[in-house]
């Protein structure tokens, strides 16, 4: 009963941040309340026994990705005015395909194929069941070549990342071929016409001195 | 005593809101990012559901993977949007029409 409370709080909790995400006017407010529904779905995420999870949920999206958003959010300087146009002329579109798909997965869920309720017997784990030891024995055995790929993912990934925003300004003193071979003798060399001087001319001018 | 029909109908519901936002915010790609993160989310505890009713492991492995992968969407997606912005001057998805699509 009490698991059931807990459950049907952070279930209201996860679904109103997550609509103050989409209605919200300032991006960093929207930044934040989706901070919210992430410790919402973590909680959930407890109460399913899945406890690695969940506390990777909150040190990888709200420690990472979300310090991310935050961090473009701010350094971009949004209108905030223009950012809003379109909201409420794509209002009716949105509700009436959120309203559609409400129904249509409400077909799925609620249907009998489904079988549902003979999924409630779950066997009870121990207070010495890890979830953590489970997951490593399963992912460092079974799934080792995908465990290798996803590290593969996150390299490209990173330089990925660090490719598109690097600022293309030159950081080196290194030359550039195609220049080198474009260089014609005028643009380096500049002859200058001057009267010639003669020894005699440069005595007289000492002796004036 | 949670039951499966209930996180099932939870997932949907986020999705839902998810893909409503998509729909509302047409002007912003970072709410964009944003709600496709709230999918991804939605999706995990789908897995996370039916690997907790099942009593099946595997189910979480995958969650794993989608968290890995969803990471490294959000930081290459922000890595254009800043590109975007510095060339473009606005995050209008309207203003991404050079190539006449």
């Amino acid at each position: 009963m009490i698991e059931q409370i807990v459950f049907y709080l952070f279930s209201g909790i996860l679904l109103l941040s997550a609509s103050m995400v989409v209605v919200m006017r300032n991006p960093i407010h929207s930044a934040l309340f989706l901070v919210l529904s992430f410790f919402a779905s973590a909680a959930i995420w407890l109460l399913l026994q899945a406890e690695f999870l969940a506390i990777a949920l909150v040190l990888v999206y709200v420690g990472a990705v979300m310090v991310l958003f935050l961090f473009v959010v701010m350094m971009l300087d949004i209108n905030l005015v223009k950012v809003r146009e379109g909201f409420a002329r794509f209002l009716p579109v949105g509700i009436t395909v959120a309203v559609l798909m409400v129904a249509a997965m409400g077909l799925v869920v609620g249907s009998d194929y489904f079988m549902s309720d003979t999924y409630m017997a779950i066997k009870s784990v121990g207070p010495d069941y890890s979830n953590t030891k489970e997951l490593g024995l399963t992912l460092y055995t079974e799934y080792l070549y995908q465990f290798e790929i996803a590290g593969a993912i996150l390299l490209v990934a990173i330089i990925a990342a660090i490719s598109l925003s690097m600022n293309k300004s030159k950081v080196n003193k290194s030359i550039s071929p195609e220049d080198q071979v474009y260089v014609k003798k005028a643009d380096r060399l500049r002859v200058v016409k001057m009267q010639s001087e003669s020894k005699s001319d440069n005595k007289n001018g000492e002796s004036e001195v | 005593m949670i039951t499966l029909p209930e996180v099932l109908s939870l997932a949907a519901l986020l999705f839902c809101i998810s893909i409503a936002g998509i729909f509302l915010n047409r002007k912003n790609v970072i709410i964009l990012l944003m709600c496709i993160e709230l999918m991804l989310l939605s999706v995990n505890m789908n897995f996370i559901a039916f690997s907790h009713f099942l009593g099946d492991i595997h189910g979480q492995i995958f969650v794993f993977f989608i968290l890995t992968v969803a990471a490294a969407e959000a930081a290459i997606g922000l890595a254009i949007l800043v590109v975007m912005f510095r060339s473009k001057g606005s995050i209008n998805v309207d203003d991404l029409d050079s190539m006449k699509g």
